[in-house]
């Protein structure tokens, strides 16, 4: 029974690694430009999608796919917001929502003319591999995602601290009003944040192809699954970002096992519910939520 | 409304007769054209009333609700309930699916206001418990859960007016008496003194707080009437469809819907939801018919995505105070 429970909370926290990668992308965008990314499930599919396609079309394994991923949506994520997401900047939340969920009709609709409704899953040999770390078997492609993802994660807090871009980026999240002042040119950080914001999604969509079936429809429990992590940890706290990510992953692992699958997403809304009542800072976040 | 000129917005009568004449045209659209058109502006009508109700909240108070299909789920799975089980009749079923429902809305508020909980993490929450609440009522084997909850088939001697069920111009008339009461309780909230205490929290709680406007009360009372609106709708809804699913009718995709039609139509304002509900039916109908027409599966997604996307970029106020807009040189009286 120990060996189970264990198994459950290692498959937890690697999964749950992944999902910290996709809740720092919509994070990132909400700290920078205070939008609120509907549709950033819909991303993550689109990572999954070429995940998929990359494998079968050029037998190209998870990983790189994740890179390639992550490139081709930090460039939608650019051209979005340069043509159209900057004009939406500091407009009034429902107009905002609106706009995200056309964007996530569009995409959704593409995936359909694409890809079809119907699941897509990826024969590779990597899905029927394991590791076994100290008696515990884990599968080889959970474990690949989990590294790949800490991996990318870990890069984009080194970046945001050590770079000057990185430092824009915060200074413009801090404060727009003084970033502009001492010369930041908000509509290009802007540009770039919406580009790691999306980049996050994608490759995290790309790790995760090998161990979900992509399908059009999976998409808002992605947004939603995002949306928990974002505000369990605080919302605009990579940090947060990263550890709530991780405590969904175990938690929902848990629920599955203890309670019942079907109820495992009812135990995350319980929690959302309480975190907004009790801490609507999150977790880590100190600043502004009030 | 009728008298020589309304003192606050300036409007004569004609605004009446223009009203009444709008009305009269709606009352006769099931003499007019055929079932499938019948059908259609049933649709037009529901989603006209419940987007009314929503944009209680949103348009005149200022509150962003993303979970509205929690309401309907509730009124409509407390009038089938009562129906189904035990034989009770949606003449008390639907208010009491009302009652429900307001409960259910004064508590989430009450919760959230208490805490203060704002702006979009007010909208987050009641996604929360949208969804918290779907999942429950998917896991629930009395009422069917995922599988769904069915009415039985109209009896023979069904006397529509009693029991509410009928057939499709039956339906039509429900939701058009719906949505003409919602149209009258919203103006005559909106346009009285709770409606101008309404409008002082959206533009400014705080100042209008240190003027003595109550304004947790008036907040909470918002979200009660827009609930138990909303409520009355999923009855009505349920009735006519003869079936429930969780997923369908309290899902994100729900919530979604009935926001649509207000904000493209025009928020805060009274006919915006109607001419919202009319866009977002027809250009989901006709996308859906191209799609079918092409065979080109999820085309009618990315039709309705991009006509969405093209309405919030060139008219973000919404397309009724657009045609205001544009008809404002033709009125001499300005």
């Amino acid at each position: 029974m120990a060996e189970l429970y264990l198994k459950v909370a290692a498959s937890g926290l690697l999964i749950g690694t992944v999902y910290a990668l996709i809740a720092i992308g919509l994070t990132i965008i909400f700290g920078v430009m205070r939008v609120v990314n509907f549709a950033h499930g819909e991303m993550v599919v689109m990572g999954m999608y070429l995940g998929y396609a990359l494998w079968t079309l050029f037998a190209i394994p998870a990983i790189p796919a994740a890179l390639i991923a992550a490139v081709v949506l930090f460039g939608l994520g650019v051209f979005l917001q340069v043509t159209v997401v900057s004009r939406f900047v500091g407009r009034p939340q429902h107009s905002q929502f609106i706009l995200f969920i056309a964007f996530a009709l569009v995409i959704t609709g593409l995936h359909l003319m694409l890809m079809g409704p119907d699941a897509r899953s990826i024969m590779a040999p990597i899905s029927f591999e394991t590791y076994s770390v100290g008696g515990l078997r884990l599968d080889a492609a959970r474990v690949q995602a989990a590294a790949t993802a800490l991996v990318m994660i870990l890069a984009l807090i080194a970046f945001l601290r050590f770079t000057f871009i990185g430092r824009a980026i915060r200074a413009a999240a801090d404060n727009p009003l003084g970033a502009e002042v001492v010369g930041i040119r908000s509509g290009r950080v802007y540009a770039i944040t919406a580009g790691i914001g999306l980049a996050c999604a994608g490759a995290a969509g790309a790790l995760v192809s090998p161990l979900f079936d992509a399908q059009p429809f999976l998409a808002p429990e992605f947004t939603l699954l995002a949306f928990i992590i974002v505000i369990i940890g605080g919302l605009g706290s990579l940090t947060g970002a990263l550890v709530g990510g991780l405590l969904i992953g175990v938690a929902e692992g848990f629920a599955a096992l203890l309670i019942n699958p079907a109820m495992k997403s009812m135990f995350s809304y319980g929690v959302l519910i309480a975190v907004l009542l009790f801490r609507p800072a999150g977790l880590f976040g100190g600043k502004e939520a009030r | 409304m009728a008298r020589e000129r309304n003192a606050r917005t300036g409007r004569r009568p004609r605004g009446v007769v223009a009203a009444t004449a709008f009305f009269c045209a709606l009352f006769l659209v099931p003499h007019l054209l055929d079932d499938a058109w019948v059908a259609v502006f049933t649709l037009v009508l529901f989603f006209a009333f419940v987007g009314q109700a929503w944009n209680l909240m949103m348009g005149h108070v200022g509150l962003l609700s993303l979970g509205h299909a929690l309401f309907l789920g509730i009124g409509g799975y407390a009038t089938a309930l009562l129906l189904g089980d035990y034989g009770i009749s949606p003449w008390i079923g639907i208010p009491a699916g009302a009652v429900v429902a307001a409960v259910v809305g004064v508590g989430i508020a009450w919760l959230g206001f208490r805490f203060s909980v704002r702006g979009v993490y007010f909208a987050l929450l009641t996604i929360a418990f949208a969804e918290f609440f779907r999942i429950l009522f998917s896991n629930w084997p009395l009422i069917g859960g995922t599988g769904g909850y069915f009415l039985r088939v109209v009896p023979e001697d069904n006397v529509p007016l009693l029991s509410l069920r009928g057939g499709a111009d039956h339906f039509y008339y429900v939701f058009f008496v719906l949505f003409v009461a919602g149209v009258a309780l919203s103006a005559r909230l909106v346009r009285g003194r709770i409606g101008m205490f309404w409008s002082a929290i959206r533009e400014d709680e705080e100042a209008a707080r240190a003027l003595g406007v109550k304004s947790f009360r008036l907040k909470v009372l918002a979200v009660a009437v827009s609930a138990a609106m909303t409520a009355c709708g999923g009855g009505a809804f349920a009735l006519m469809n003869g079936s429930l699913f969780p997923n369908t009718l309290m899902g994100m995709q729900m919530s979604i819907q009935i926001i649509l039609a207000p904000i493209i139509g025009g928020l805060g304002t009274l006919f915006g939801p109607f001419v919202g509900a009319v866009f977002v039916v027809l250009v989901l109908e006709f996308s859906r018919d191209l799609g079918q027409t092409a065979g080109v599966y999820g085309l009618s997604t990315l039709i309705y995505g991009l006509t969405v996307l093209g309405v919030i970029l060139y008219m973000p106020e919404g397309i009724w105070p657009h045609l205001v807009r544009l008809a404002r040189p033709l009125r001499r009286d300005r």
